[in-house]
Formats: structure tokens, C-alpha cells, sequence
């Protein structure tokens, strides 16, 4: 007979993301207004986004294109038949009381993407994350609460109507999602692809991509799902990760409480990093969807299609893999490269200009990034440019010039742009590699240095850095290091 | 009761100016307003300040187009820029739109003047033009008597010689019944050949824009102004548009073989009032002696327009009105406590009962649970409806039958009961389901002096064909010569 020892129960959580993503388009998605963010308020109208009677919907062919493309990249069927459906809800900021947006035949189905989480080794573990629908919609405007900051105690409403009509996909995933950590980076693959198709700029502080979650949790090894909850008002990619740590937490505990998970809607307080309800969902809302009469079906033609598919660039997912298999990159530089598209571009000319691609990823991920922020540029204004990059990486492989004259002179070429090699021939900085001229330079440094000199014969070896230091400075630090360090050290022991 | 041609030949041989002929209907108006009650609102100024354009391109020499200087009606659920745009409706009295609909710019651009906006039932909806929440529009043949549907006001304006011609929309025979009535000729084109950009929706998949003239050539002049692709409207269609005044000929001769004409079996049946169906027989018999060969045309589907269309255009209908909630324009309740006490007051003190009723029937079809059973299977119905139509026309080149299963009705007469006003359209609504051409003109007058309609249906995009087949019975008729007398 054996002791029964009390088994915790293991819980596992069920998470699915509902990501809206505004496209990027110069007007609205069925109107002529502009969708420019930050305009004073009900500045971006026009009669049809404000719904007033008599207006109709015309689609805008680009949001049209623009979902295609992240329907593609998302390796979705793309509907060869679709169609809008209207959404019926009252509420101030909807101007016609109903949202048009996309039901049962949504542009693309069926799809994935794949994830790739790095372990404290920095070793990769990959995931596929189903994308169960992309559909077009509009946004609604916003409401802005006078009397109080908030809805409750505010004596009147204003609606700025500036957003409504600004062209969304709705992306939902599959319940595949299993932790924070796994939600966080799929919304930011998610945000990755957007942006390398250029349909959205993904910002998230801007409202261009919002996370709502679903999650639920159960013992390990049951098959019934629990009571789901929903929670918004994430707007970093951290606060995503957090609230769903958090709230798992918090459902097992309750759960292990002997308390009922309630269905219910949950807003992240990042303040006090928790979640806290909003509302409780009293069955399911009914909002009466039918087809939209005003629009005609969207029947994408085969040629289209082709089209707008070879026109997708290469995508994050496809540049890690590429970079690591064939370029020899760690997956953590990979990812560090690949996660915004025009440094992946930069770095890929880079090296098509000839430089080790080990080499030009530490240059991009280390001095160039530092500076990129500290200016706050992006790398397509940098006035250094990919030629010249790989010219300076090629004259310290050929051992030119020592690695210490690379970083020496990189603020310049950062700044100025321009030919390293001429710059360094002008500045007279060609590294010195002939042994004679080093070992006249050594005898010198000895010469002047005799009880140093004594210090390491006796033992001290550490001294070789103070000489190699002194050669150095001798030659202006042109003196090629590894060869110095050798003829030093022989020297030295006499 | 000059035609188009003729108040174009007057203004080209200058016998009259813009300015005089704007002007007298702007008098007869004025005059016969008090007892038709047709128009909501006159634009007296704008019709003078348009007239006056059309004066100086006649002194200037330049060529004017056959509607420059013509009095035109403009139903009051087409939006005009700056002048109120009421759909007879309270929650739109002080609407003024601040865009022009596609089908009134097309008419400014032509030089046509507007006279004013006609009353019409409550957002298009009804068979009587009693829905207003303004005025009751008289039947110009007696006053005590309706005027019909809900383009009542464009209608008895035209039947009244208040204007030339005149803008009606038609849902479910909003322009065909109404013209039935008033004796006057009212034409709905195929869906899609009329932009609806600015015509505010009722029921969107059936709702289209046409004309009235108190002849088939003023109505085709008319058509042929204000038809066209709009971009602004993605349900308009890329086709050419014929000059269809020009193909109207006083025979029903074709390039081959004879005009064939079917009569729709299912239209004579329970409900037709007998002399409707002699006039309608009488028109047959008509057919036959210019030459047409007439067959006997079964439309078993035809008995379920009706019911279909009373889900479908209060489905539509209940979604397009929701923008009326006192948020952004149109009527607001004057003291609402909260945001639920704002909208609810404000449509319940905003819309009338008819409205009302077909907003409640459309929620009600398109809720969860119940979508399949009323809303899907109504599309279904409709598709076999067309289906009836498109065999109908593999045999015959138009169909006729009755426009309204009765003449004018006296007002009050069927307001308190909703179902026998809906009967009105028995006729007319199978037309809209199919998205076809239809058109109403005079066939005759019953035993009280009220005019009879004959409706001639065409196939998609014939309007040539129904507009021929009206033309020569036109020709070979002379109930359009008669006018009210007022």
C-alpha cells in the first residue's frame, strides 16, 4: 500500500485573439474623406460616413486589395464570392445604426500563422496559430464625455466622427493560443506582416491594431472548455502578455475557490495591472445581420488574385527562416533583423554589396540601431547607406582597418554618408600591417618602458595590454591588433 | 397642357421665354394648391433663378436641351441641396441636405426647372399618399378621392398640369399605382438604370427613381435625362442609354417577326374590380388590332409577391431608418432623460404609424431565429419570382395586366385597415422583385370618370420595348387627352 499523495491539478488555458487592424488607406473605406489620424474633430467627413439619408457606400478598391494581400500572407482561402452584411446596433458614434461589415462569406478563411518564441537560450520553439477569418468592415467614431473624464458622471456626450468609415480587418484566430506569452507574439507577427505588406502602419497607441482576448481555462486533459471571458483595452503587446498571465491566474484561482467563471467583458487596468469587469454578456446580442443591398457582391477575379499574390513581398516568418538556414544568423539575430521590413531590406543590401552577413547584422543591431533611436530616424533616411556599410565591413575583413577604426569613423559616415574607404584614406587611417613598421613601433614603446619591461619579464603578463596600448597610441591606433599583439608577445619574451 | 415638344418649340421660336412658362406654373400652383395640396415645398426663386439661365442661353444662340425651361416636379425623398428634404416624414422637417441627388443634378444640368418637392406617404411607404405627415394630397379627377402611392403628389401634379413632368420613386408600384390613379403615365425603370444616389432609402434592393408625364414621349424624355451609370451608386448599372424618344413609333412594327404581347392569367382574378379588367381587355383587344400577337401568359409565382415583399422591404427598411435616432439631424425630442429615452422618444414622436409598423415587422424578420424562416425564404420566393418572369419573356416581348386592382379610392376609406391598402400593389410589387421595367398609362375610366391604369411590364433593360408597346396604344388611344377639370 502506498501513500496517496494529493496530485494538484494542472490547468491549461484556451485563447483566441479578435485583432482589428486599420488599413491604411489614403480615404475611407466607402467615402472620399481622409482617414488621417489626429485631425480636428468631424473635420475627416463627408455625407456618406456620416450616414446622412440618401447616401450610398462605395467600396474603395484598395481596402479591397489591401485585405486580399493580408488574407494571402496569412496563407487564407480568399472567397471567390463575398459580400458585406449590415451589423444593427444603436449607438451614438454609429452614424447609421449599423455597421457595415462582412457575416457569413468573409474575404479569407481558413488560414495561419506561425510563431516563434525563443527560449532563455535563445533557442526557437515554433508554433502555428490558425486564422479561423479576415473580414472587411468600417470603424465607428468616437465618443468624447464632457462633464467627467469618463462615461459615468459626464453630463453630456460629443461624437467626433473622424474615425467612422476608416477601413478595418477583423482578424480572428483559432483557440490555438495557450499562454501570454504565445498571444503576445502572435499579435506582434501579426503586426510584423501588416507592416511588411504595407496595409497598416499597426500602431498601437494610434488604434491602427486592437487585441481583444478570449480565454478560458481547464484541467489539463478535459475536453469541455470553460466559461469564457473577453478583455480589452491592451494597447502594448506587454499589457497583452500581462492581463492574460494575469487573468489566467485569476480564473484558476477562482476556480479552485469553488467560484463560477462568469462570461463576462474584462478591461485591463494597466495601472494597477489587473483586470477588472466591464460587463456581463446576458446571452448573445442579436444584431439582426442581413446582406448589404447598397453594395454588390465581391467576386475577385483569378488574374486579380495572381496579381496582388506576386506582389507580396517576402514575409517575416519566411526572412528568419531564410536568414538562419542560409545566411548563418542565430534566430535571435534573425528576428532582431526581420522584425521591421526596411532594416531586413537594408541589411539584405548590405550584404549584396558584398559584407559577411554576421558581421552586418551586429553593425545594424548594435551602433546603427543605437543611433537610428537616439535621432530618431528610420533606416531608409539614414544618410549611410548599404554600399557603404558593406565597404567598411569589407576594408576590416581585409583587415584594412581594425574594428576600433570602424566604430571610430561610423559616426561620421552615419551622419555624412559618403565612401568609408574615402573617408579613411582621408582621414590617413589605413591600418598598418606591415611588420617592420609595427616592430619599429614596438622596439620604441620597449625601449621607452624598461622597469614595465622588467615588471612582465618577471611575470607580470598583464602588462601586455599596457604595451599593446602604448604601439597603439604609437601608431595613431592604426596598427593592425592581432598582428601587434603577436610580435609584442615575442618581444616581450625576448 | 402643353407636351415637351411643345414648350421647346416655344421656347426656340421664342413665343414664350423660360421665365413666363416657369412663372405660369409657378400660378397654377398657386391656384390649384389649395385643393390639390400636391407640393410640400414651392421653389419658386430657384425655378425663376433657373429659367432666367435658360432665357440667356436662348438670347445667346446656344442650343438648349429638350427639358431646358420644362416645369418639373421633384418627389420630396430626393435630396436637394439647401431646400428641405422632408420624406414627409416629422423626423426630417428641418432636414436640409447639404449634397444634391444624382437624377436633380442631372435635370439642373439640362436646364429643367423645379418647381417643388411633392408629397408622398411617410418615407415612400404607402398606397395613398395619406401616410404624409403634412398634408392628404387630392385626386385631381375628385378631390374627395386619393391620388395613390406613395408618389401621390408627383402624380396629381402632373394629372393637374402644375407642372410638365415629374420625379416619383417606386418600391412596390409607388409610381405605376399613383399614375394608375391620376390617369397619367408613370414609368419604373429596370433596378439599377436610374442612379439612387440621394434618394433616401426605403427598401434599397427595390427602390428605384423614374419618371411621370402626361404622355409616354415626355415620359421617355424624361427616362432618357436621368438614366445612367453613377459611380456614387455601385448598384447603377454600365449600360448605354438609348435615346428613347426617338424609337417611339405609332406602330408595334420589329425588324422580325410580330410584337408579341402576354397577358398575365394571374391578374384577373379575385380582388380586380370588373371594369379595370374590361379596360384591360379592351387594351388587349387593342394590341391585337395594331398588329401585336397576344397569348395568355401564367405567372404562378406572381400571387406571392405580396407577402414576400412586405419581409423584404420592411427588413430593408428597418435598417435604413435606424439613422433616424436625433444624434446628427432631423428631429430630436425635446427633453430626453437619458441616451435610451432620446432615441425612443424621438422615433416614437418623430415617425408615423406606418412607418413604424413596417420598422417593427423588419426587426422582427430579421431577428435571430427567425431570419431563415421570413427573410431567407422571401429571397428564395423572389428568385422564383423572377425565374416566372424571365420564362414569361423567352415568349413574349412585354407583358400586361391591371396597374391597380381598382380606381381611385376615396381618402380614409382603408387607413384603418393596412392589409386592403396593401392590396393596392398587388399588381406592381412582383415588378420590383425582378428588377424589372414597368410602366402605367391610361386605359380607359370607370362609370364615376376616374382614369384606369394598364400596366406594360418589359424584360431587364427594355424599357425600348415597353416604352414602343405604350407609345402605339397611346397613339391608337385618346384617354391621355383628357384632363380633370379644376
Amino acid at each position: 500500500m502506498t501513500a496517496a499523495t494529493p496530485v494538484k491539478t494542472q490547468y491549461e488555458a484556451i485563447i483566441g485573439l479578435e485583432t482589428h487592424c486599420q488599413l491604411s488607406t489614403e480615404t475611407k473605406i466607402f467615402s472620399t474623406s481622409s482617414t488621417l489620424f489626429g485631425s480636428d474633430p468631424n473635420t475627416n467627413i463627408d455625407p456618406v460616413c456620416m450616414g446622412l439619408p440618401g447616401t450610398l457606400p462605395v467600396l474603395n478598391q484598395k481596402v479591397l486589395e489591401y485585405a486580399v494581400k493580408a488574407g494571402l500572407a496569412l496563407n487564407c482561402q480568399i472567397a471567390p464570392y463575398s459580400k458585406f452584411d449590415r451589423k444593427q446596433y444603436f449607438y451614438p458614434d454609429l452614424p447609421k445604426n449599423y455597421q457595415i461589415s462582412q457575416f457569413d462569406l468573409p474575404i479569407a478563411e481558413h488560414g495561419w500563422l506561425e510563431i516563434e518564441i525563443l527560449d532563455k537560450e535563445g533557442n526557437p520553439s515554433r508554433k502555428k496559430i490558425g486564422v479561423t477569418r479576415l473580414h472587411m468592415e468600417e470603424d465607428a467614431g468616437k465618443l468624447v464625455h464632457g462633464g467627467s473624464d469618463r462615461l459615468s458622471g459626464s453630463t453630456y456626450s460629443l461624437v467626433d466622427y473622424n474615425r467612422a468609415g476608416v477601413p478595418l480587418v477583423e482578424i480572428v484566430s483559432e483557440p490555438d493560443i495557450r499562454s501570454g506569452v504565445e498571444a503576445a507574439e502572435y499579435a506582434q507577427e501579426l503586426r510584423r506582416i501588416v507592416r511588411y505588406l504595407g496595409v497598416s502602419d499597426g500602431n498601437m497607441q494610434e488604434g491602427s491594431l486592437r487585441c481583444d482576448v478570449n480565454i478560458s481555462v481547464r484541467p489539463v486533459g478535459t475536453e469541455k472548455f470553460g466559461t469564457k471571458v473577453e478583455i480589452k483595452n491592451m494597447n502594448s503587446f506587454s499589457a497583452i502578455q500581462k492581463a492574460i498571465d494575469h487573468e489566467i491566474e485569476r480564473q484558476i484561482a477562482a476556480i479552485e475557490a469553488g467560484e463560477k467563471i462568469v462570461q463576462e467583458t474584462r478591461l485591463w487596468e494597466e495601472g494597477a495591472q489587473r483586470t477588472i469587469s466591464m460587463r456581463v454578456k446576458e446571452g448573445s446580442s442579436d444584431y439582426r445581420y442581413f446582406p448589404e443591398p447598397d453594395l454588390c457582391a465581391i467576386e475577385v477575379a483569378p488574374a486579380q488574385l495572381e496579381e496582388w499574390r506576386s506582389q507580396l513581398p517576402e514575409l517575416p516568418a519566411q526572412k528568419r527562416h531564410r536568414y538562419e538556414s542560409d545566411l548563418g544568423l542565430s534566430p535571435y539575430d534573425a528576428r532582431i533583423i526581420t522584425d521591421d521590413r526596411a532594416i531586413a531590406e537594408y541589411f539584405e543590401a548590405t550584404i549584396a554589396a558584398g559584407a559577411t552577413p554576421k558581421l552586418a547584422a551586429n553593425w545594424i543591431m548594435s551602433d546603427i540601431s543605437a543611433y537610428l533611436n537616439k535621432e530618431g530616424l528610420s533606416i531608409t533616411q539614414l544618410p549611410l547607406k548599404p554600399d557603404s556599410l558593406a565597404e567598411m565591413i569589407k576594408l576590416i575583413e581585409a583587415n584594412t582597418i581594425s574594428n576600433k577604426i570602424g566604430k571610430d569613423i561610423l559616426p561620421e559616415l552615419l551622419k555624412q554618408g559618403g565612401s568609408a574607404k574615402a573617408l579613411i584614406e582621408k582621414k590617413g587611417l589605413v591600418q598598418v600591417s606591415d611588420p617592420k613598421v609595427i616592430e619599429a613601433a614596438i622596439d620604441q614603446v620597449i625601449a621607452s618602458f624598461p622597469s614595465e619591461l622588467e615588471k612582465y619579464r618577471g611575470g607580470k603578463k598583464s602588462l601586455l595590454g599596457f604595451f599593446v596600448g602604448q604601439v597603439m597610441k604609437a601608431t595613431g591606433g592604426k596598427a593592425d591588433p592581432k598582428l601587434t599583439n603577436q610580435l609584442l608577445q615575442a618581444k616581450l619574451e625576448g | 397642357m402643353a407636351s415637351i415638344r411643345e414648350l421647346h418649340q416655344q421656347l426656340t421660336t421664342k413665343e414664350r421665354s423660360a421665365v413666363e412658362i416657369a412663372q405660369a406654373a409657378l400660378d397654377r400652383i398657386q391656384l390649384l394648391e389649395p385643393k390639390i395640396r400636391s407640393f410640400l415645398h414651392i421653389t419658386a426663386d430657384r425655378a425663376l433663378a433657373q429659367a432666367q439661365q435658360v432665357d440667356a442661353q436662348i438670347a445667346a444662340g446656344q442650343e438648349i436641351s429638350l427639358l431646358a425651361g420644362i416645369p418639373i416636379g421633384v418627389k420630396d425623398n430626393m435630396c436637394t441641396k439647401g431646400i428641405p428634404t422632408t420624406c414627409g416624414s416629422r423626423i426630417l422637417q428641418n432636414f436640409v441636405p447639404p449634397y444634391e441627388s444624382t437624377v436633380t443634378e442631372k435635370l439642373a444640368a439640362t436646364g429643367a426647372v423645379m418647381v417643388g418637392k411633392t408629397n408622398l406617404d411617410e418615407f415612400a411607404m404607402g398606397s395613398s399618399t395619406e401616410n404624409s405627415a403634412y398634408q392628404v394630397t387630392a385626386n385631381p379627377w375628385d378631390l374627395e378621392r386619393v391620388p395613390g402611392g406613395s408618389s401621390g403628389g408627383s402624380a396629381a401634379a402632373v394629372a393637374a398640369a402644375e407642372c410638365t413632368v415629374a420625379l416619383g420613386s417606386d418600391t412596390g408600384g409607388s409610381i405605376r399605382q399613383p399614375a394608375a390613379l391620376c390617369g397619367v403615365v408613370g414609368m419604373k425603370p429596370t433596378y439599377g438604370l436610374v442612379s439612387r444616389y440621394g434618394l433616401v432609402a426605403y427598401a434599397s434592393s427595390l427602390d428605384q427613381i423614374g419618371p411621370f408625364g402626361r404622355s409616354v414621349e415626355d415620359a421617355a424624355i424624361l427616362l432618357e435625362a436621368i438614366a445612367g451609370y453613377d459611380p456614387k451608386d455601385s448598384t447603377s448599372l454600365k449600360v448605354d442609354i438609348p435615346n428613347y424618344a426617338s424609337l417611339l413609333k405609332p406602330d408595334l412594327k420589329k425588324s422580325q417577326g410580330k410584337f408579341r404581347v402576354g397577358v398575365i392569367k394571374e391578374t384577373f382574378g379575385e380582388g380586380l374590380d370588373g371594369v379595370v379588367a374590361d379596360a384591360v381587355l379592351k387594351a388587349v383587344e387593342q394590341f391585337k388590332a395594331l398588329g401585336a400577337e397576344v397569348q395568355e401568359i401564367s405567372c404562378p409565382q406572381f400571387r406571392y409577391g405580396l407577402p414576400t415583399y412586405y419581409i423584404i422591404a420592411p427588413s430593408e427598411a428597418s435598417a435604413n431608418l435606424a439613422r433616424y435616432d436625433g444624434v446628427k439631424f432631423g428631429y430630436r425630442s425635446e427633453s430626453p432623460d437619458n441616451l435610451m429615452t432620446m432615441y425612443t422618444q424621438t422615433r416614437a414622436q418623430g415617425f408615423g404609424a406606418e412607418v413604424k409598423r413596417r420598422i417593427m415587422i423588419g426587426t422582427y424578420t430579421l431577428s435571430a431565429g427567425y431570419y431563415d424562416a421570413y427573410y431567407l425564404k422571401a429571397q428564395k420566393v423572389r428568385t422564383l419570382i423572377k425565374q416566372d418572369f424571365e420564362q414569361a419573356f423567352a415568349q413574349v416581348d412585354v407583358l400586361v395586366c391591371p396597374t391597380s386592382p381598382t380606381t381611385a379610392f376615396k381618402a380614409g376609406e382603408k387607413t384603418d385597415d393596412p392589409l386592403s391598402m396593401y392590396l393596392s400593389d398587388l399588381m406592381t410589387i412582383p415588378v420590383n422583385l425582378a428588377g424589372l421595367p414597368g410602366l402605367s398609362l391610361p386605359c380607359g375610366f370607370d362609370a364615376q370618370g376616374l382614369p384606369i391604369g394598364l400596366q406594360i411590364i418589359g424584360n431587364v433593360l427594355r424599357e425600348d420595348l415597353v416604352l414602343q408597346a405604350a407609345y402605339a396604344y397611346e397613339q391608337a388611344t385618346d384617354w391621355h387627352k383628357q384632363a380633370p377639370k379644376l
